[in-house]
């Protein structure tokens, strides 16, 4: 039985009261209880099974390092799976499951793979699922995947938000034990900016509950006053529930605030996730104590002997009435003192030395504990929770030589520094014999942009676990942050710390040492992943001899808890299989986050309406109020129709066109890149940008120009306006404006830099609105204002005058072949204008009209859309544009480029139009179809549709392509797949669908 | 002339910082060389400002000026009186190689003051906000969240932020989201 004690309880509030429910039974625990804590406290000692072999499992640690308890958290929108018990704060109202069980976790069918665990070993997946080929898909996936995974995956969507911050540190501290407060004290002190984190609730770590003496007061009471003084700095910065990430390049670190998972009900950020720049990094991450390898190390009931201690002293909690410590060190002997120390019965202490223990032992045997030197643990008995040990000899095989009821077990096989910060960013290792854990290699710390080091390693992090050389590690490592940050430390004192030597630890990575493939077999490395120290040995056996690849095999440590328990132990383990020594066998790479983040920490705000910028017009709330159907272009959202009641999408576009075509549309332009260019030199840097010549353009005047790559390929296209002598406006596709004012300064700052011209991107300046049709001058010189008529505005020119009461730039170009404006408006006043448009046009009907139209009045008229007739490998002379490539010139981005033999092989795919020969419309990307089939056995092609549309001008399929020699096969007749298997036949044509002489805009 | 309308044409949200669209601004973009003796006359002729340092932002009798980049600067007026400056400017910078433009409609204007007002910024611009950082007199180009912004603090407290109108509603929405009450992190004041 586990139980609360009657007192104690360093963490807890006992005043006030909180209940929750695991799988549905209601418990209570105390304010500041983990949920691990308090269903210890109600004798809930199995949380949870295994994911392999759904062995029962209890809690076996007291932090982040723990594999065993996960549950599923919460409700709803609150449900999160693998959430650790010994992470999550009990709060009123909290509501948990257990995981990887079914029907229930005290009875789980799934536990049948326990039994056949002999067939199950390491590679079982890739040997088994080999063969035959086909029972991958049928049979073994669906079983697969029906038993695997721990929590569920949640079902709605998240209730939380969540948050980014920047912030900049002299240095940042990780860590809030003794450690971390002596080196922000050391460093604060010193006047360094600094941050320091602890990712538990409570300040103080391990050195709170192990008890001595800083500065000749408890433990407890320099903690306290070191928080205070800290506080009082207005330099220091100390948050509680944030853990330290990751640590990347150049002093980067991720902190990761828990801001309300320990009271949900708040307002504010879930969690928020600290985006920190830091001159230095002081990790004071503390050590993991590593689990005994013997038989049943994985019954519930079998914790850490660290863990025990923090139950028993910070929580309150007995873990059972009387607990076996089985220990390598005299760190253990501590536990049983404190279990003491809590009245309750400790039947032994097995210490696998054959010389025992120093003075901790000798307190221990003082307090009456019987303490049996180089004695191990044979096996543990029990199934859901532990009745007993068997006791052998550490040397020997296994025999037991005695029996001893118990009801939990306290393991102790030392303890390694969390040096997963110190690494993440490159910081190499060194193995400590003596402690037998790897350590920061102090010559080889990560290092900046200057070569030097930007972490350094604090405390036991660092190696030395007495409280003693942790505050004096601790303490330099802080007074060196700062001197590396350019303070001077002044007269900060090094606390006085009694020395409590301990006697040597002993490596002990089976036991007993001898343990045979029984006991191997239930011998646990890694709990989360159900990893032993047989499947460990039978990798080394089979060849695996990298500890990367072991851990890839037999998914050692690769859980979610990282293998933190289990890294040391497996390697060692590796190691002596391999009869090499454990340095040379190495460290797995460890990689941030330290312990896994939150997917809504990571986006951060990004969510709902703001998951993404989005680009609005001027007239865009204009367009939502008419229930306009949009689509994406770039970042913008533009009507691609704008369907009436009960009418489809198709029925609106075709309304839209023959309005226009017979009378008169509006379409909102705005989003058309607009980019000045100006300067002595911009004539020649318009000649260079474009195919065409443009330095020749009169002010006043437009010219459709295309824009291409250095290799030829054609990037964009739009029709610029000389300004004046100096200055050109030139229009690009939606997409193409950002790109291509980036293309052009790309070019003036990298290769042209002594060319003396300014480019200014002013899309957003304005609103350009686009009056097309018949009628589209009526409606403008029903505004009144400047002169719109045929001679004093002709096709292909521009001016600047009123409309009504606007200053308008008027261009009259046609994307239509339609008599069409294109009038640009101050974008402050783009919508009143709008507004005007419709007022004036109200007796034509006028009628605003979306994208899927312009993209039909324009494939009616055989004019090219960047994107669809280009993909970027067409250059300008596949599109039959060559009217638009100067030969006069020099040169010109691309023109090198299509000279290549690639380039001006006649056997390339050439622009055509195609005509059905059954009016049909062919489907989209539709390839034409040629004899015979290529390499890979497919039906060789001969060319492909790049635009294709119903016409409501011509009532019938139009479609433009690139064929294979097309322009010189006009008449033939091709064949396009189609999407239901069949083919369709088109007759090659030229691609002017509609009004071949440019009649309809030359009025 | 029509009345000229801002894009979110004055939208406040209350929080714990107040974060308003302060509605049409003047704004010229102009580019030169910044060391050029016209420049520097040009701007106290029209403005009666120097020409400001890098990522520095300058106080004139007609106007503010803020350094863009090493060859643009971004001028701050009344709306009403950008494009008449435009062409002053450009008459006052005479043969200089130089491009003056208006660009007041490209751009939206927000303001963010109360004491968490550095926060909101700092969720965020990946700048440093702490008040030993950063102090009237300078103005960062930077992002929020996920667009281009520019935004300078005054002798007030109260920010200043300029985006492009295209993304108006967004910036509005992410400093709102960001000044939520409940998400105040007490370390910048």
């Amino acid at each position: 039985m586990s139980t609360r004690l009657a007192k104690g309880g360093a963490y807890l509030n006992r005043q006030k009261q909180v209940r929750f429910s695991f799988n549905g039974k209601q418990f209570t625990g105390y304010e500041g209880d983990t949920l691990a804590s308090a269903l210890l406290a109600n004798d809930q000692v199995m949380m949870g099974r295994s994911f392999k072999y759904h062995r029962p499992r209890g809690v076996v640690a007291s932090g982040a390092e723990e594999p065993n308890a996960l549950v599923n958290l919460g409700q709803g929108g609150k449900f999160e799976p693998n959430q650790r018990a010994t992470t999550t704060e009990v709060f009123d109202g909290l509501a948990c499951t257990s995981q990887n069980h079914w029907p229930s976790l005290e009875f789980d069918i799934g536990v049948v793979n326990n039994y056949a665990a002999r067939f199950l070993p390491a590679g079982f997946y890739y040997k088994t699922f080999m063969a035959p080929r086909a029972a991958w898909k049928h049979v073994f996936e669906p079983i697969v995947r029906q038993s695997a995974g721990l929590g569920k995956v949640p079902r709605d969507r998240d209730a939380d938000r969540y948050e980014h911050f920047y912030a900049f540190y002299d240095v940042v501290v990780i860590g809030g034990g003794s450690a971390g407060l002596q080196a922000a004290l050391a460093a604060g002190s010193a006047g360094a900016k600094v941050l320091a984190m602890e990712q538990t609730a409570h300040l103080g770590g391990r050195a709170r509950i192990d008890g001595g003496e800083i500065d000749g007061m408890p433990v407890e009471a320099w903690v306290a006053g070191a928080a205070e003084k800290l506080a009082a700095m207005p330099n220091v910065t100390l948050r509680r529930r944030m853990m330290g990430a990751g640590v990347y390049d150049h002093g980067y670190v991720l902190g990761y605030e828990r801001v309300t998972d320990h009271a949900p009900e708040t307002a504010g950020p879930r969690h928020r996730l600290w985006r920190i720049r830091a001159k230095q990094i002081v990790t004071a991450t503390g050590a993991i104590e590593r689990p005994l390898s013997f038989a049943g190390n994985d019954v519930p009931g079998v914790m850490l002997a660290g863990a025990v201690r923090d139950y028993v002293t910070g929580w309150g909690v007995s873990p059972g009435d009387r607990t076996v410590v089985v220990t390598n060190n005299d760190d253990a002997y501590r536990t049983a003192i404190a279990l003491k120390g809590a009245g309750l019965d400790v039947p032994v202490i097995l210490d696998a030395r054959g010389a025992g223990g120093g003075a901790l032992a000798e307190e221990a045997r003082a307090l009456g504990i019987r303490i049996e030197n180089g004695k191990g643990i044979a096996k543990v008995r029990g199934g859901k929770r532990v009745t007993g040990v068997a006791i052998c000899t550490q040397a020997g095989e296994g025999s037991v030589l005695e029996e001893i009821a118990c009801d939990a077990v306290a393991m102790s096989g030392g303890w390694s520094p969390v040096v997963h910060l110190w690494s993440h960013c490159g910081g190499k290792l060194i193995w400590d014999e003596a402690q037998a854990h790897f350590r920061p290699d102090p010559a080889r710390a990560p290092t900046s942009h200057d070569g030097k080091p930007f972490v350094i390693p604090a405390g036991s992090a660092n190696g030395p676990l007495d409280l003693a050389g942790v505050i004096a590690d601790a303490h330099a490592a802080g007074l060196a942050a700062a001197r590396a940050v350019g303070c001077a430390p002044l007269d900060c004192p090094l606390p006085e710390v009694a020395p409590q030597p301990e006697a040597a630890l002993e490596p002990v990575w089976l036991m007993p040492q001898g343990a045979g493939p029984k006991l191997r077999m239930k011998a646990w490395l890694d709990y989360q992943n159900d990893v032993k120290v047989s499947d460990v040995r039978l990798a080394a056996q089979e060849g695996y001899e990298s500890v990367e690849h072991t851990k890839r095999y037999t998914t050692l440590g690769m859980a979610t808890d990282q293998g933190k328990l289990s890294n040391i132990n497996g390697l060692a383990t590796l190691a002596g299989q391999l009869n090499a020594p454990i340095p040379a066998v190495g460290t797995t790479t460890f990689r941030p986050p330290y312990t896994p983040i939150s997917f809504g920490a990571i986006a951060g705000e990004a969510r709902d309406a703001v998951f993404q910028p989005l680009r609005r017009t001027p007239i865009h709330d204009w367009h939502e109020a008419q229930g306009a159907f949009f689509e994406p272009v770039g970042h913008w959202r533009r009507p691609y129709c704008f369907p009436r009641e009960g009418e489809s999408h198709a029925a609106a576009v075709k309304r839209e066109i023959l309005q226009t075509r017979n009378s008169v549309g509006l379409l909102d332009a705005s989003t058309l890149g607009k980019i000045i260019v100006k300067g002595p030199d911009a004539g020649r840097f318009m000649d260079m940008l474009y195919t065409n010549m443009m330095s020749t353009l009169k002010p006043g005047k437009c010219r459709y120009g295309l824009m291409c790559s250095e290799n030829g390929f054609l990037i964009d296209d739009g029709v610029v306006a000389r300004i004046d002598e100096e200055t050109f406006l030139c229009h690009t596709t939606t997409g193409g404006a950002e790109r291509i004012h980036g293309w052009m300064e790309d070019w003036l700052q990298c290769e042209w830099w002594d060319w003396n011209v300014y480019t200014a991107n002013v899309t957003e300046q304005f609103a350009q609105i686009a009056i097309v049709g018949p009628n589209a001058r009526k409606v403008l010189q029903k505004l009144g204002g400047m002169d719109v008529g045929k001679e004093a505005l002709a096709f292909m020119e521009w001016k600047d005058g009123r409309l009504g009461e606007f200053d308008a730039r008027a261009y009259r170009i046609s994307f239509s072949g339609e008599l069409s404006y294109e009038i640009a408006v101050p974008a402050s006043q783009g919508r009143a204008f709008w507004d005007a448009l419709l007022t004036a046009g109200e007796e034509y009907g006028i009628a605003p009209y979306g994208t899927e139209a312009l993209h039909v009045m324009r494939a009616e008229k055989g004019f090219i859309m960047i994107g669809d007739e280009t993909d970027g490998t067409v250059i300008p002379q596949d599109l039959g544009l060559n009217w638009a490539i100067s030969k006069k010139k020099e040169d010109f981005l691309g023109k090198r480029a299509q000279e290549r033999r690639h380039m001006s092989d006649p056997d390339r795919w050439k622009l055509v139009g195609l005509d059905t020969l059954d009016g049909s419309v062919i489907p989209d990307g539709a390839y034409a179809i040629a004899a015979g089939e290529n390499a890979n056995g497919q039906r060789n092609t001969q060319g492909r549709v790049t635009s294709t549309y119903y016409s409501p001008t011509l009532d019938r399929g139009i479609a433009m392509g690139l064929v294979h020699r097309g322009p010189e096969r006009m008449g033939e007749v091709i064949e396009f797949n189609k999407v239901d298997g069949g083919t369709v036949m088109a007759r090659i044509v030229d691609p002017v669908f509609f009004d071949k002489d440019g009649e309809k805009q030359n009025v | 002339m029509s009345e000229a309308v801002s894009a979110l044409q004055g939208a406040v949200s209350e929080g714990f910082a107040r974060v308003k669209e302060t509605g049409l601004r003047g704004m010229i973009t102009l580019r030169c060389d910044l060391a050029s003796g016209a420049l520097a006359k040009a701007l106290k002729a029209v403005l009666g400002a120097k020409v400001p340092g890098q990522r520095r932002i300058v106080d004139g009798a007609g106007g503010r000026v803020a350094w863009m980049s090493p060859d643009e600067l971004l001028i701050l007026c009344a709306h009403d009186r950008a494009q008449a400056m435009v062409g002053e400017l450009a008459a006052a910078l005479g043969r200089e190689h130089a491009l003056v433009v208006n660009v007041s409609d490209a751009r939206a204007v927000f303001a963010v003051s109360g004491t968490g007002a550095r926060e909101v910024l700092a969720k965020l611009a990946p700048v440093d906000l702490s008040d030993e950082a950063f102090q009237p007199g300078e103005i960062r180009r930077t992002r929020l969240a996920q667009v281009p912004a520019a935004f300078w603090i005054n002798q007030d407290g109260r920010f200043e932020i300029v985006c492009f109108r295209s993304v108006a509603q967004y910036v509005f929405d992410i400093l709102k989201v960001s000044a939520e009450p409940g998400g105040e992190i007490g370390v910048l004041t």
